[in-house]
């Protein structure tokens, strides 16, 4: 709660909160079908509408509404972003708790199969999860998953590391803790202050990467709305319809841009060196 | 005679409202060419933020001078508000007319250059010279802080020199423009006590050679008495009192000064040695050490380690119920890595540690030095103290908080203490809460880690008449783990001396402290500062700790002991 | 040195992970090969027939010996044959690499020039209105994907002025250098954009963190000019996690950059492996894959080596 607070004393924390309110408002109203028009039925008489009252971001091609699409849009990014970012947080968190905790060779055999998958591009890992798998939500989010998951298992060993050094977990062991318990308390609960600025950030870089795959035309499949397709699809038609572009694009960076503002802020509110720097 | 630095009314303040939030309310003081001040003070009492206000330093800590004068006076006579001057003018004061060092020698050195890049500069920028003239003066730089093959040192980088070492490069660097002023802030803090006796020594040598003024930065009101004419003492942001060193350290005029003197442990050679305790000879002992032996692998990896860091060899001692032994050390003597093994946390080499409990299953516990690191900052003191219980198996009930409370009390803290997260306390209550935790499981023996070395002298004082009340309560056993004579002499009844990894002198603390038998006992509390001996020269001493690294398969002689007295052995040393 | 010796001992290592996880799950996909390369065509062939090109292209044994057998023609810089291509696979990427290379370094050159500086300004004006600008900057390059910033170059390109960006071609740099960097220069601003943004806040902030430190107090009291204190004292100390960060991502970039190639059709790497993986060649994906991972891995070398040359710390063993 104090933390929510100081994020809407942040500046910036304060914009980057309201984006994401915003778009979660969207994906839902999106998700419940509560759109100004039908998203997927195309209406042969109202194509390439510029914006206007009645289409507020002009219609595409086939006469479907943009603000409507880019609704359910965005609820698919967001699916695919929060799904992913979940399943990477949780599989990183426990590699690199592990390999940080057990140390000598857990650790060099955790982290090597890391840096294995580290040594993939990202859209190129995402790239061969698709082929074998076949384009689509599940995939999507199992792609994204893979990828950064040695990233949050980097980002929890080297702390964990140092969290091992400290003190209180010297004097945890001279009490005879249980190791569920250092880990569960000394650990885990002094990175929870990390963690939230990484899934933040990490949510940022899911909806670019999702973005991306959808772009590419391998993420949610038509004619069900992605906004990297709904951005691919305008290319040809920039000249003529550019809402087609101008919108979706918008929405993209607007979206990754409030949660990199939030992350930043959160990270400028729980860095004990930035506190210290304020202080 | 006109002062060269006078300081009237000075306020500094930090954030956003500078004047809401002064650390420094209206410091005055002179300095004469030539003179040295100390300025002496507790955490928190603005010493070091008046030091640095004076050339300036402070605009880059977040700080402002929000009123007050900084005059100082140029070696041409002219005079210079350094409170009012613009930063290209203070670039011009700073290295070539006020010098400063610093307390951390091994961070105030730059990592990635060179030692002699670094005195160089000083050189090029004071002096304006260039090349192959800045570093021949870096090199007689080095020679003239005493630093040995200094043409080689040169090249050396930070991090391969000791904190001895660093800080004499400091010095090299610092005096580079013969300064007509130099601030040293704490320079010794960091320091070995053997090491600082050497540093003051270079400090009173060189000031006398180069005829310059000294602002000394201290905690420590004994080391004053080796240096400064003047003392300024200062309490939350003011001057409490003022004068002549003799003045000052006699007759202090202002009760936080009379407390300072009071509380700062002064060694007086055995004499202070506690008379309680002493029923050694009835008692089986606890704890008995045998033959103890730790050694770290040096080079591992994938190849076999080529030898091994003997931080700990051939280490016998007995603890008797009830009594304290000091581990008296300095930094790598392995005093720390003792108290480790034998609550396991690292793991010994050889030998046998063997504990004769009648009560729990973990009869020893142990108090860290730093109580900011040892309490996990997001549990609330109630999880605190319970984590030893739980881990015993106990369950958090009323019984069980109703010992926490009565804990809390009985080390001095407010009972209801227990929904508080550590920030909210200060240094000394977190270690008082440390000491509550220790506790919490009954033991019979504490193990106490320089417990009391972080903290203020006032607080130190206080926790170790805790410590000392707490053993005769509860019938505790304490292995006193101390860099500090001064401490160890008020709570120990034995003391063991370690150096370079063995116990070199051992016995009852009276007879250790009064008639060391070993040199390195000797050296140790001769270079122990006190209020009593004033303006007292340290002679030089380039004597090296001998490397702890030895090749694989080294096993070294066992210790040959001779005994001195009654309960007092010392290590026969092959060579003398 | 041992540091160096170490990451040199787990390079094969990672990289023979590499090869396995790439070549196994190949194997994964879906389908039967043959039918994969000659669609319905693959209908016409006798069992036969199927047989002798299963045999062709070594896909008739079991996934392990093939496994063997293709890391033994590794050795012989023998990547095998490309289906879509029908030439050996390593030309077909040798082919694709210098356009690749040529962005990635024109990218980092674009990152590192306008994103060190830029950094190391907004951290000596803290919180001062060039530091705000230079962090809203910075904070747009990294929401902006770069097909969005690709499209917008395209979009006011034809729009304003009435022309398209070169696409679809590439002329070597020393064939044509001004048609070369004609082609190159607005893909290579459209990746810097997102790369300068990162490469601005990383030294934004390592310059903040070493400002702080204690040398850097200590040189000021030598009374070292502020320019002399930032340029000689603090940047060289927060440079590490620069070259990191520009390591990682020029590393990644050496893979192809698969949409900004897509969005300005130029031949790279990056549509090499997306045309192979769709068009299921599969001995081109497994090569080219395994090239691109190599680069990834050899670039992380040469910054490990730069740690070395930049932090004496790294090179003579802290203590």
């Amino acid at each position: 709660m104090q933390v929510l607070r100081a994020l809407l004393l942040h500046r910036s924390g304060r914009i980057g909160a309201l984006i994401i309110v915003v778009y979660l408002g969207l994906a839902v109203l999106g998700a419940l079908g509560l759109t100004p028009h039908n998203p997927l039925q195309p209406f042969p008489i109202s194509r390439l509408k510029p914006p206007s009252a009645n289409f507020w971001m002009g219609t595409d091609l086939l006469g479907r509404d943009t603000f409507s699409r880019l609704m359910v849009g965005i609820g698919e990014s967001f699916v695919v972003a929060f799904a992913s970012v979940a399943v990477a947080a949780g599989a990183g968190i426990l590699i690199g708790l592990f390999a940080a905790w057990w140390g000598n060779l857990w650790d060099g055999i955790l982290m090597r199969v890391m840096d294995v998958l580290l040594a993939f591009p990202a859209i190129l890992l995402a790239l061969l999860i698709i082929a074998i798998v076949g384009p689509g939500t599940p995939t999507s989010i199992a792609a994204i998953a893979i990828v950064y998951t040695p990233i949050f298992a980097r980002v929890v060993r080297g702390p964990a590391l140092s969290l091992k050094q400290r003190d209180f977990v010297d004097a945890a062991r001279t009490f005879g803790s249980s190791q569920g318990y250092i880990l569960s308390r000394h650990l885990l609960l002094n990175l929870v202050a990390p963690l939230t600025v990484q899934v933040t950030l990490a949510l940022a870089w899911a909806l670019l990467t999702e973005a991306g795959l959808s772009f590419l035309g391998l993420g949610s499949q038509p004619p069900s709305p992605s906004l990297g397709l709904m951005l691919a699809d305008s290319r040809n038609l920039m000249q003529h319809a550019p809402w087609l572009m101008i919108f979706p694009g918008l929405a993209i960076m607007l979206g990754i841009l409030g949660f990199n503002l939030t992350g930043d802020a959160l990270r400028d509110i729980l860095d004990p060196r930035t506190q210290r720097r304020s202080a | 005679m006109s002062a060269l630095l006078s300081v009237s009314d000075l306020r500094v303040g930090f954030g956003r409202d500078p004047a809401a939030n002064e650390v420094v309310r209206g410091v005055s003081f002179d300095l004469a060419p030539g003179e040295t001040l100390a300025i002496v003070g507790e955490s928190g009492s603005g010493k070091s933020v008046t030091a640095l206000s004076v050339n300036r330093l402070i605009d880059f800590g977040g700080g402002r001078i929000t009123s007050g004068r900084i005059v100082f006076t140029s070696a041409n006579g002219s005079t210079l508000d350094l409170a009012q001057a613009k930063e290209r003018t203070l670039t011009g004061v700073r290295g070539r007319d006020i010098a400063m060092i610093f307390q951390e020698p091994m961070t105030s050195l730059n990592p990635v250059m060179t030692v002699g890049e670094q005195i160089a500069e000083a050189f090029r920028l004071s002096h304006g010279l260039a090349g192959t003239a800045a570093s021949a003066e870096a090199r007689r730089a080095l020679d003239r802080v005493r630093i040995p093959d200094a043409a080689q040192r040169l090249r050396a980088f930070p991090h391969q020199l000791s904190g001895g070492m660093r800080q004499r490069v400091m010095i090299a660097m610092a005096l580079a423009s013969n300064p007509r002023l130099l601030m040293a802030d704490e320079p010794t803090t960091a320091l070995d006590v053997t090491v600082q006796a050497q540093i003051m020594a270079l400090l009173a040598e060189l000031r006398r050679e180069i005829g310059m003024a000294m602002i000394f930065i201290t905690h420590d009101i004994g080391l004053v008495a080796g240096i400064a004419d003047r003392v300024l003492v200062m309490q939350q942001g003011v001057v409490v009192e003022a004068g002549a060193l003799g003045d000052v350290l006699d007759n202090p005029k202002h009760d936080y000064t009379r407390h300072l003197l009071q509380a700062v442990p002064h060694f007086t050679a055995g004499r202070a040695v506690r008379s309680d305790g002493g029923q050694r000879s009835v008692t089986e002992p606890i704890v008995k050490v045998d033959n103890l032996a730790v050694r770290f692998p040096v080079g591992k990896g994938l190849f076999r380690s080529r030898g091994a860091v003997h931080a700990v060899d051939g280490v016998d001692f007995d603890l008797a119920p009830g009594e304290t032994l000091a581990i008296v050390g300095e930094s790598g003597s392995g005093k720390s890595t003792t108290a480790r093994a034998l609550l396991g946390l690292v793991g010994k080499t050889g030998g046998t540690i063997s504990v004769r409990s009648e009560r729990g299953r973990r009869p020893i516990q142990m108090v860290f030095q730093d109580p900011f690191a040892s309490l996990n900052p997001r549990l609330n003191v109630e999880a605190l103290l319970a984590e030893p219980a739980i881990a015993a198996g106990q369950r958090v009930n009323v019984v069980l908080r109703e010992r926490m409370k009565s804990l809390l009390v009985r080390v001095g803290l407010p009972e209801d203490s227990l929904s508080r997260y550590a920030h909210q306390f200060s240094g000394g209550q977190r270690q008082r809460l440390c000491i509550a935790r220790a506790l919490m499981l009954k033991p019979e023996v504490v193990v106490l880690d320089e417990a009391v070395s972080a903290l203020d002298v006032s607080v130190q004082a206080r926790v170790l008449d805790l410590l000392i009340d707490l053993q005769r309560d509860f019938g505790l056993a304490y292995l006193f783990i101390s860099h500090d004579m001064a401490v160890v002499e008020r709570i120990a009844h034995r003391v063991a001396v370690m150096f370079a990894g063995r116990i070199v002198e051992i016995g009852e603390a009276a007879a250790v402290l009064g008639t060391p038998q070993h040199s390195y006992t000797r050296r140790l509390i001769a270079a122990v500062p006190s209020v009593m001996r004033r303006h007292q020269q340290f002679s030089l001493d380039a004597t090296q700790v001998p490397s702890l690294v030895k090749p694989r398969g080294y096993e070294p002689p066992r210790s040959v002991w001779r005994e001195v007295g009654p309960d007092h052995h010392v290590r026969e040393e092959a060579t003398p | 040195m041992t540091y160096v010796v170490q990451r040199l001992l787990t390079f094969p290592l990672i990289l023979l992970g590499v090869s396995i996880v790439v070549f196994f799950s190949i194997r994964l996909i879906p389908g039967d090969a043959i039918t994969a390369m000659l669609g319905t065509e693959a209908g016409l062939l006798t069992p036969n027939q199927r047989a002798a090109l299963a045999s062709y292209f070594g896909i008739d044994k079991p996934v392990p010996t093939q496994y063997l057998h293709w890391l033994a023609g590794l050795f012989h810089g023998d990547l095998g044959i490309s289906v879509i291509y029908g030439k050996p696979v390593i030309g077909v990427i040798l082919e694709r690499f210098p356009l690749t290379l040529e962005l990635a370094l024109l990218s980092m050159l674009i990152a590192l020039v306008v994103g060190v500086p830029l950094g190391v300004l907004a951290a000596t004006r803290s919180e001062r209105p060039s530091d705000l600008v230079v962090r809203l900057f910075a904070m747009l390059g990294q929401s902006t994907p770069n097909f969005v910033v690709g499209l917008v170059f395209i979009f006011v390109l034809s729009v304003f002025f009435g022309r398209v960006p070169t696409m679809g071609t590439f002329t070597p740099l020393f064939v044509d250098p001004g048609d070369n960097l004609g082609q190159l220069i607005f893909p290579a601003i459209t990746l810097g954009f997102a790369f300068a943004a990162s490469v601005t806040r990383i030294s934004r902030s390592a310059m903040l963190d070493v400002l702080g430190d204690d040398y850097v107090r200590t040189a000021r009291s030598k009374g070292a000019s502020a320019r002399r204190v930032v340029w000689r004292h603090a940047l060289p100390n927060a440079l590490i996690p620069v070259v990191t960060l520009s390591g990682v991502e020029f590393g990644y970039l050496l893979g192809g950059a698969v949409i900004v190639e897509q969005v300005f059709a130029l031949p790279g790497l990056g549509r090499l492996v997306l045309d192979a993986i769709t068009q299921r060649d599969y001995p081109l994906v497994e090569g080219a894959v395994l090239f691109i991972a190599l680069n990834f891995l050899v670039v992380n070398l040469l910054v490990d080596l730069a740690y070395v040359a930049l932090d004496p710390r790294i090179r003579l063993g802290a203590r």
